[in-house]
């Protein structure tokens, strides 16, 4: 059966779609919760999609084609990269195309169009996005390689569907190293996914904004690309962290059974995630900008402290 | 035709402008014309010769009846040449096409001639480094390289500039080669105590077993000695003085691939002659590699003129080249050869990548300059309108140098990360620290980059022009530079979906020189498939990553177009304000701005504001005067001193000099005395 693990792939692409919403609306809805306002509830976010979708682009008179075409890289990248990270499955056939290198590598493609696309009309805010984005990610991205490193050493390999077999189903170790790059994994999943402390995804205030700032003059159906590829970031993320880091259960086979219980153990551990999220993000106040530097550096320390602790310790 | 004669052939190629130039001067395109025409066939000529010498595995060597009278040219052509060749001509082919473009637009009052002249001999040195197998026909080769390398970079002889960044350029190169001389001299010694000139050939070298002494006596100079050419930091100062005043065209070849003939000659001394070494070798050269990837990168992100940032994009490249080749020694010195193998092939790439992509940018660059008629970003913007093809092209040279797949940068950079992640088989305390780290400056190293490329790319090409005269003045280059560009853009990409194919072809540099092949295809999966080890370890497809993204992009956009949708174009939204001008954009001085802040420790900044004169009160103010400086601190810790220390020795050995002959003749009559004394 060659055609096989195609249509499983195929299956994952469009679930992933699919659910990246409602995984947005759901960690909204505990959030409101939580803060004691009142929700919209977890379908708020395809109802933005497709109030997005119908509306009409205004376009700046001197947008070029960078503009134009960051939404659809975004989007084609975004769904590449959810191709690629085992949710259901360890037998993915797209998972040999990269590996969790390529998948960071990935992560930059889409920073490095969105922080253009925000310098390209011009104005003052869209420069002061891409400035802070690329100073942000600049400490953030390293931290995730080592974090990742740091599972791959002990996994002995880079590629995620391995990494999964090996912790997943491997003999079970406790391993400090993996301690501290879970500690500084958490730390990046909020930088990269653009939630509080490092950026509030809820405000246009000028003093804090950072993502929104760069996709500020977006409108109509780029926009809900923009934001399609948003959410879909927040959901890959949390499923890779779930991927490395809490790999136990996700089968290695794919008959339609085991796919079954993948999903909904996929989904329960995601609520899971979501709520913890929430508890961190209502924890903490928003940091200044010049204080992330202190809070990525301590991410990238600790994942760098993960990765020696592997060589010295283990 | 075996590859041995096609070199040759090419080579003589490249001689022919410099007889044929000052021929037909008269007519100044005519000289253009043929004298880069010719360039770019003896370039392609020489890469069918590298390309061809690789596949085949030949070795051939030749003595030329010429030089000293007991130590005539050898001349040999052996598969790490061959690639060295390749990495030369694929670049000298692309500047070629590009400079008819270019050099015709050169000031009318400048001699083509002598432009011509040196160009020709610079790319024929290079060649000739490449292929010299005697220490003195080496020599020979470098200091051609070197010497019309100085006379391009000094081409526009009016300006202060280009005189203090030649002068400093000549300075450094001549340390360093001084340095490589005597590693030869040392290495000759340990191959026949001096008893005849047969030491000095490089089939000797290879041969002898050295005494370790002698032999880090030989790397430590030989390796500071090329470290001077390469720019690796704390040697790089000449570096972007140098690349930013010479033409862009020269910028181009000198970074791309001049610095790479000191990388082929590392490994050449390294590898092929010296091959056994302790562990700290490959540590002094992985910990200076890693200096200067991350500081290269850091300096180069607060650069505002163009050509200076890509010169400190150099120093970082050649810092990464340098990791590889660093874990390489580690490896082999640890026995690892298959490991080595892949350090060794990742640092060969990331030479062959590098020289590519830069090479690129630095046409760009020159195609920027020649628009605009200047080098700093802040009087730039909004090109993209203007320029469309040239910012494309710069595009593809960005992605690539950033390390974002599916282009070649990312092809290398991904092969080291693999590399350093399997350096927990090498058991020693003191890696066990240095790797780790090693990993985490290099990934830095890598979204430091990003940010750097965006803040070029961003300032540049994208927003509104800055510049003080019309911006319809800026016009596309023409069709030659164009093309140049164009073919350089199209190989990034080629090397970056087509890895296997590459690889495949160089595995027998790291079979040769370590004894061991990396499996490039080798698993379950055909050749679109990288998998250096095992599948199981690691694996990458840069052609599925460029189809996977293509495919799903095309697809969204043929949805979202399904309906018929209008795009309504309006005025920026300006809060309001309605007096937006282009002063209001980001510069790439505030863009850089936050990373300053946060890396301000590495630089030695100064910043000014106040208030102009007439209107001192803060509450009034008629303008700002903002002055930021922001300097490399190895100046000030090294260079000054050492320039310091000279000007006063020389000072005091200049109070000799009296200008009086009663005191001349006291000085020979002492100088009599003494011999006397001590000789009779």
């Amino acid at each position: 059966m060659i055609i096989y693990p195609f249509i499983i792939e195929a299956l994952q692409v469009a679930l992933l779609l699919m659910a990246a919403p409602a995984f947005a609306g759901w960690v909204k809805t505990v959030k409101c919760r939580m803060q004691g306002r009142t929700y919209a509830g977890i379908l708020q976010p395809y109802r933005d999609i497709a109030k997005l979708f119908g509306k009409e682009v205004v376009l700046a008179e001197n947008a070029s084609w960078i503009f134009r075409s960051t939404p659809y890289i975004t989007f084609g990248v975004m769904v590449m990269i959810g191709g690629i990270v085992p949710v259901f499955s360890t037998e993915l056939p797209f998972g040999a195309i990269a590996d969790v290198i390529a998948l960071v590598m990935l992560f930059a493609i889409i920073r490095f169009f969105t922080a253009l696309a925000g310098m390209d009309i011009g104005t003052a805010f869209g420069g002061m996005g891409a400035s802070r984005e690329m100073m942000i990610s600049s400490l953030a991205e390293p931290a995730m390689l080592m974090a990742i490193f740091t599972v791959s050493l002990a996994a002995e390999s880079t590629s995620l569907t391995q990494i999964v077999q090996v912790m997943g189903h491997g003999k079970f170790i406790l391993r400090p190293s993996l301690a501290f790059a879970l500690l500084a994994f958490i730390m990046i999943h909020l930088t990269e996914t653009g939630r509080i402390p490092v950026d509030n995804p809820a405000t246009h205030l000028e003093l804090t904004m950072v993502h929104e700032a760069m996709v500020l003059e977006y409108s109509g159906r780029y926009l809900a690309l923009i934001e399609w590829a948003g959410m879909m970031k927040l959901l890959i993320f949390s499923l890779l962290g779930i991927a490395i880091f809490c790999p136990w259960g996700i089968p290695s086979s794919a008959t339609p059974y085991e796919m079954l219980f993948g999903f909904l153990l996929a989904a329960a551990k995601l609520a899971v995630l979501g709520v913890v999220l929430v508890l961190i993000e209502t924890s903490m106040a928003k940091m200044r900008l010049f204080r992330l530097s202190e809070f990525l550096g301590s991410a990238f320390m600790l994942a760098t402290l993960g990765m020696l602790s592997f060589f010295i310790l283990e | 035709m075996p590859p041995f004669d096609i070199a040759i052939a090419s080579m003589l190629l490249m001689l022919t402008p410099v007889a044929l130039a000052p021929c037909c001067a008269k007519s100044r395109n005519t000289t253009i014309y043929l004298s880069f025409f010719i360039a770019a066939l003896a370039s392609l000529t020489s890469v069918a010769a590298g390309v061809l010498a690789v596949r085949d595995e030949t070795t051939v060597s030749a003595v030329l009846q010429m030089g000293l009278p007991v130590l005539p040219f050898h001349l040999r052509l052996d598969p790490l040449s061959g690639f060295f060749l390749v990495v030369i001509g694929l670049l000298a082919f692309f500047v070629s096409i590009y400079s008819m473009g270019y050099v015709r637009s050169f000031h009318p009052g400048r001699s083509i001639v002598r432009f011509v002249v040196f160009y020709s001999l610079f790319i024929f040195g290079m060649q000739l480094v490449v292929l010299a197998d005697d220490a003195f026909l080496f020599l020979v080769a470098w200091e051609l390289m070197a010497a019309a390398s100085y006379f391009l970079v000094m081409y526009e002889d009016e300006k202060a500039e280009n005189k203090r960044a030649a002068y400093l350029y000549l300075v450094i190169a001549h340390v360093g080669a001084i340095a490589i001389l005597l590693a030869f001299g040392v290495m000759a010694a340990q191959a026949n105590g001096f008893e005849s000139f047969q030491g000095y050939t490089f089939d000797s070298m290879r041969t002898t077993s050295y005494s370790p002494g002698w032999a880090t006596t030989a790397f430590l100079l030989s390796f500071f000695g090329f470290a001077a050419k390469a720019g690796v930091i704390p040697l790089h100062v000449w570096l972007p003085e140098a690349h930013s005043v010479a033409p862009s065209n020269i910028s181009a070849l000198m970074s791309g691939v001049m610095l790479k003939t000191s990388i082929y000659g590392i490994v050449r001394i390294t590898f092929d002659f010296l091959k056994e070494y302790p562990w700290w070798w490959g540590g002094v050269v992985l910990t200076l590699g890693l200096i200067s990837a991350l500081l290269g990168v850091l300096y180069a992100l607060m650069q505002h003129d163009l050509k200076r940032l890509l010169a400190y994009h150099s120093v970082e490249n050649i810092g990464i080249i340098l990791i590889g080749l660093g874990l390489s020694m580690l490896f082999t010195t640890y026995k690892f050869p298959l490991l080595a193998s892949l350090a060794l092939i990742a640092a060969l790439y990331h030479t062959l990548n590098h020289a590519i992509f830069k090479g690129l940018l630095f046409m760009g660059a020159g195609a920027v300059l020649h628009a605009t008629h200047a080098r700093n970003m802040e009087e730039m913007g909004g090109l993209i309108h203007r320029m469309p093809w040239t910012s494309a092209l710069f595009l593809v040279g960005c992605v690539s140098i950033s390390a974002l797949p599916p282009f070649n940068g990312f092809v290398s950079e991904w092969l080291t990360f693999q590399a350093f992640l399997f350096s927990p088989a090498l058991h020693r305390p003191i890696l066990s620290l240095l790797i780790p780290l090693g990993a985490a400056l290099l990934a830095l190293t890598g979204a430091l980059a990003a940010a750097c490329f965006v803040k070029a790319f961003g300032v540049t090409f994208l927003g509104h022009w800055r510049g003080h005269h019309p911006v319809q003045q800026v016009h596309e280059v023409d069709w030659y530079m164009r093309g140049g560009m164009a073919l350089a853009g199209l190989t990034c990409f080629l090397l970056g979906v087509l890895p296997t194919v590459v690889i495949n072809w160089m595995d027998i540099l790291s079979q040769q020189l370590l004894g061991a092949k990396i499996a490039a295809t080798t698993g379950q999966f055909g050749w679109l498939w990288l998998t250096p080890y095992s599948s199981a370890r690691a694996s990458y497809s840069g052609m599925n990553v460029f189809i996977g993204i293509v495919g799903v992009v095309l697809i969204t956009w043929l949805l979202t177009h399904a309906g018929k949708r209008s795009i309504r174009r309006v005025p920026i939204w300006d809060c309001g304000f309605e007096k937006l001008t282009s002063r209001m954009q980001y510069t790439a001085t505030s863009f850089a701005m936050p990373i300053r802040r946060v890396f301000g420790f590495l630089f030695n900044i100064s910043e000014e504001t106040r208030l102009p004169e007439p209107f001192r009160h803060v509450a009034y103010p008629g303008g700002l005067y903002y002055r930021l400086r922001v300097r490399d601190r190895f100046w000030n810790w090294i260079y000054k001193p050492i320039g310091w220390a000279a000007f006063y020795t020389a000072k005091k050995i200049g109070n000799l000099q009296q200008g009086r002959i009663q005191v001349y003749l006291i000085y020979s009559f002492v100088t009599i005395i003494v011999l006397l004394v001590f000789l009779g």
